[in-house]
């Protein structure tokens, strides 16, 4: 009956929390009965900023991009439209990118939001199991009629951010405290996301590698992913990417795909 | 699998004893010419744009969240330009720029 009492009081007081012109919930009063709105917009402040302030901690690149007073009003509208439905903060605003990509006073920044994506899969990457990386030797232990349908599996932590901008320039410039020079947000960037250990790499994927990491990460065999980032990409490099991927830590383990697990 | 580019297992062995290669380099030197070799074949295959620090920037929640700030409420404010986001430029000449909320 209690946890009753208590569930139906929180489901009273909580929706008012985020609508600034709602009315204090009934079930709130002062001493004597008195309205209660000056305590009540107390909680309904620390809500909106601590959900600000949980915003700005997972995009702080786009903060300063924006300035804080831009972000903060973007933020807030975000949060009126989209509550936490979980209270795991850091797993909130995973919406907020495509709030960007469609928020009209951000319109003149068309690469907002692909910075944002790339932000938000730095947490998730950080947030990933841990798990060993593949080691170069266990290529080197595979013969070389079977490399055609080797098959990887992907590091918990890796992620791929495909940009029409350069969103990686802009990101690494803007996650670091130095001042960013001119930037020609003009070319389009891929980035690849990985946390082989302790630290989240972001690293800008060459011609078609998104291509092929992507067709690798949904379980493609070696000779369809680079099959299909030579179709994307004419400068597709086969080696580059092979030991870049071993180097970045994106996959954790192979197998000869025509071989049962 | 496409038809029109098919790899051939001769490419693929090809490469991958490249990629092995270049990844091997690395192995049998001193830490320091290592390390050299690692940032050289990082920039000519996949540049690392930003290592994270992790003591930082890990997320909402690894902070006390700022409960005593107050959150200005009101349409009046005026939009004050204090981002890097002017450094951008877009063809056309066009700076990315804000519009006032």
């Amino acid at each position: 009956m209690r946890a009753n009492a208590q569930a139906s009081y929180a489901a009273a007081f909580a929706p008012p929390l985020l609508d600034p012109d709602g009315d204090v919930p009934a079930v709130v009063t002062g001493p004597n009965g008195k309205s209660a709105m000056k305590r009540y917009n107390v909680y309904r402040n620390n809500v909106t900023v601590s959900l600000i302030e949980a915003l700005a901690a997972i995009y702080p690149a786009v903060q300063r991009l924006t300035g804080p007073d831009f972000f903060r009003a973007m933020a807030r509208f975000h949060i009126r439209e989209t509550p936490p439905t979980s209270p795991l903060l850091f797993d909130y605003g995973r919406d907020f990118p495509g709030f960007i990509a469609r928020y009209e006073h951000a319109q003149a920044l068309p690469w907002l939001a692909d910075v944002a994506r790339i932000e938000r899969a730095w947490l998730d990457a950080y947030h990933a199991a841990d798990a060993a990386p593949l080691a170069a030797i266990e290529f080197a232990a595979i013969a070389p009629d079977r490399l055609a349908s080797l098959v990887l599996t992907v590091h918990p932590a890796t992620r791929v951010v495909r940009s029409s901008f350069a969103a990686v320039t802009i990101f690494a410039a803007n996650r670091t405290g130095e001042s960013a020079d001119h930037i020609d947000a003009s070319t389009p960037q891929d980035a690849l996301i990985t946390r082989p250990e302790l630290d989240v790499v972001v690293r800008q994927l060459p011609p078609g590698g998104a291509v092929f990491v992507t067709c690798l990460m949904s379980g493609c065999m070696l000779a369809e992913a680079a099959a299909a980032a030579l179709e994307d990409s004419r400068d597709f490099e086969l080696a580059t990417n092979i030991a870049g991927l071993i180097e970045a830590g994106a996959f954790t383990s192979l197998r000869p795909g025509d071989q049962k697990k | 699998m496409s038809a029109k580019t098919a790899i051939s297992s001769l490419v693929l062995a090809g490469a991958v004893s490249t990629a092995l290669a270049t990844l091997a380099m690395a192995g049998p030197l001193t830490k320091a010419e290592a390390d050299a070799a690692i940032a050289a074949k990082k920039e000519k295959c996949f540049g690392v744009a930003l290592k994270g620090q992790n003591d930082c920037a890990a997320g909402p929640g690894t902070t006390c969240q700022g409960t005593s700030t107050v959150d200005f409420q009101g349409n009046a404010w005026k939009f004050v330009q204090g981002g890097t986001c002017a450094n951008i430029e877009l063809p056309g000449g066009k700076h990315g720029s804000l519009k006032p909320v």
